[in-house]
């Protein structure tokens, strides 16, 4: 019994970082229509970004937190307006060859300099030792991670529900080109937006950095996971995808306890089901974000 | 070729300076060429209609006019501003209040947002609380997804969008539509009164006889032409050989 609660733990702070990479891209592909192939990528950017700043200019995790997601978000930005906006009316391959290609560049780039063994990160002294969560305890960092992405996840679903910019963004996922004729600049969104789901990505590296594995491929291996959270989820439901991000984590690892063969399929399969019985995935459309 | 297609000489009255001219546009879809040259002028504070058959051209002309639809060609002015070049989103906020023949009705937004996604862009512009003593349902639903509604709500809404914005100018894509004739009375008052308030109406509609109880003038279009110009007594006197040229 304790060791399934434990395993549906680890399920949900792995699904944190689903979460967060999911939203991201959820929005970004809500938004501009983009299926964006370098998310991984910028997930590894975040990681690095706070090894640099922390071994370049001696800056805390603390400080990467905030700062990483900013510089990559501006990054993101300027990507957008100097290539990606392009894919709009181009053929949706264009969209896998630019987003893909982007993703090998900065794979490689990090990969130059670092190699492909694994960068240690120490966990912020706050954060080290454990919590006693009552049936067992548990890496305080990891119980940091988990609440912190929730706290994010909310935040961004208030944003989004709640506010007249939200409105806008779901009103232009839901039909641009009809809200430009309500008078909203919807192209000036576009590249914000963009930005933001960078800087999501940057922002769950930043949160690997201290307990994964840092390296140049770790965005690779985790993106396809991705794209089944947003698949099962709903493509462009904000509250599908992170929904999905912890289920999914939950599954793969409690399917790790029982059947460890199938656990990297089980979300594969999942995703089968879904898009056989609900099309739309758990969330989509049908039911609106009000739901 | 049907029979009425003689294009009449007379233009539409111009003694006063129309809100909105449209001079000559073409619009096509890939190849095909839907609009011919189509030219006409809606006055200040009138109500005017587009009635023609299925395919004549008529959405796509109000497209055009929105500035949705990219491969048009000619001039379109308002209130003497060429807004040929212009951006939809611009259109708007010049006082373009479109209601589109879909209904427009986002999934995604409440009822409420619904109608207040546009931006006020007039001094007309609607109170919310104007809206809802014109349109109870609304309010009762306020807080529901759009597409919540039925129809006929959705159709109220769409309509009730671009009074709170303040349009000075509609351009309605068959509201009536599938509606039943008790709400196609209704639709008929809110044109009155928005009328009265000086709002002018572009105004496509298949049911001539309806367009005669709302509307100052008719524009007929055929094959993406306008073929006529008719006064109210004009469709009164030629309703039945109109309805059997409509199809209807
Ligand atoms: N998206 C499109 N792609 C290709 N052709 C189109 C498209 N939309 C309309 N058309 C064609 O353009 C012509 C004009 O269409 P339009 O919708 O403007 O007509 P309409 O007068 O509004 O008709 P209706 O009374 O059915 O609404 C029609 O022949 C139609 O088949
Ligand atoms: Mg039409």
């Amino acid at each position: 019994m304790d060791a399934l609660l434990q395993q549906l733990f680890n399920g949900l702070v792995s699904g944190s970082f689903y979460a967060l990479l999911a939203l991201g891209l959820s929005v970004i592909f809500g938004m501009l229509g983009v299926v964006n192939f370098a998310h991984g990528a910028f997930y590894m950017l975040g990681a690095f970004g706070a090894l640099v700043l922390l071994d370049s200019f001696g800056l805390n995790w603390w400080l990467a937190l905030l700062l990483v997601p900013i510089g990559l978000g501006l990054a993101g930005m300027v990507v957008e307006r100097l290539f990606v906006h392009r894919l709009v009316a181009l053929d949706p391959l264009y969209n896998f060859l630019l987003t893909f290609g982007i993703a090998l560049i900065l794979q490689d780039l990090i990969r130059l300099k670092y190699g492909v063994a694994s960068q240690p990160y120490d966990r912020p002294d706050v954060l080290g030792g454990s919590v006693n969560l009552g049936l067992f305890s548990y890496p305080k960092y990891q119980v940091f991670v988990l609440i912190f992405s929730i706290v994010i996840s909310v935040l961004v679903w208030l944003v989004l529900n709640r506010t007249r910019v939200g409105m806008i963004v779901r009103a232009s996922t839901e039909r641009a080109e009809l809200t430009k004729s309500f008078g909203i600049d919807v192209r000036r969104w576009i590249t914000p937006v963009f930005g933001f789901g960078i800087a999501l990505a940057g922002l769950a590296g930043v949160l690997a950095a201290p307990m994964r594995a840092v390296n140049s491929g770790m965005g690779g291996d985790l993106i396809i996971v991705i794209f089944a959270v947003v698949v099962i989820g709903g493509l462009g439901s904000v509250f599908g995808s992170v929904a999905a991000g912890y289920i999914v984590g939950m599954l793969s690892a409690v399917g790790n306890l029982y059947v460890p063969a199938l656990s990297q399929s089980l979300v594969f399969i999942l995703m089968a089901l879904v898009l056989l019985l609900r099309p739309a995935g758990l969330f989509g459309r049908e039911e609106g974000v009000l739901a | 070729m049907s029979r009425c297609v003689t294009i009449l000489a007379s233009s539409p009255p111009t003694w006063e300076s129309p809100l909105l001219n449209v001079a000559d546009i073409t619009a096509r879809y890939g190849e095909a060429q839907v609009l011919q040259g189509v030219s006409l002028e809606v006055a200040k504070g009138q109500v005017v209609t587009l009635v023609g058959r299925n395919g004549a051209g008529k959405t796509t002309l109000l497209r055009s006019v929105m500035g949705l639809h990219r491969s048009m060609t000619g001039r379109v002015e308002l209130d003497g501003t060429n807004i040929s070049r212009m951006a939809p989103h611009k259109r708007c906020r010049l006082g373009l209040g479109y209601v589109p023949d879909d209904r427009g009705v986002y999934a995604s937004l409440s009822v409420e947002e619904n109608l207040t996604l546009p931006p006020k862009v007039g001094p007309d512009a609607w109170p919310l609380e104007k809206v809802y003593e014109a349109f109870p349902v609304l309010a009762e639903r306020r807080r529901q997804a759009g597409t919540h509604l039925s129809g006929g709500e959705q159709q109220m809404l769409s309509i009730a969008r671009v009074l709170r914005m303040g349009a000075r100018m509609l351009l309605a894509d068959e509201p009536t539509e599938g509606l039943s004739p008790l709400l196609v009375r209704q639709i008929g008052e809110i044109i009155r009164t928005v009328k009265a308030h000086g709002v002018t109406v572009l105004l496509i509609e298949q049911n001539v006889h309806f367009a005669s109880t709302v509307a100052d003038r008719h524009y007929l279009m055929a094959q993406g032409r306008v073929v006529e110009s008719l006064d109210n007594s004009e469709v009164e006197q030629r309703e039945h050989e109109l309805l059997e040229y409509l199809g209807i």
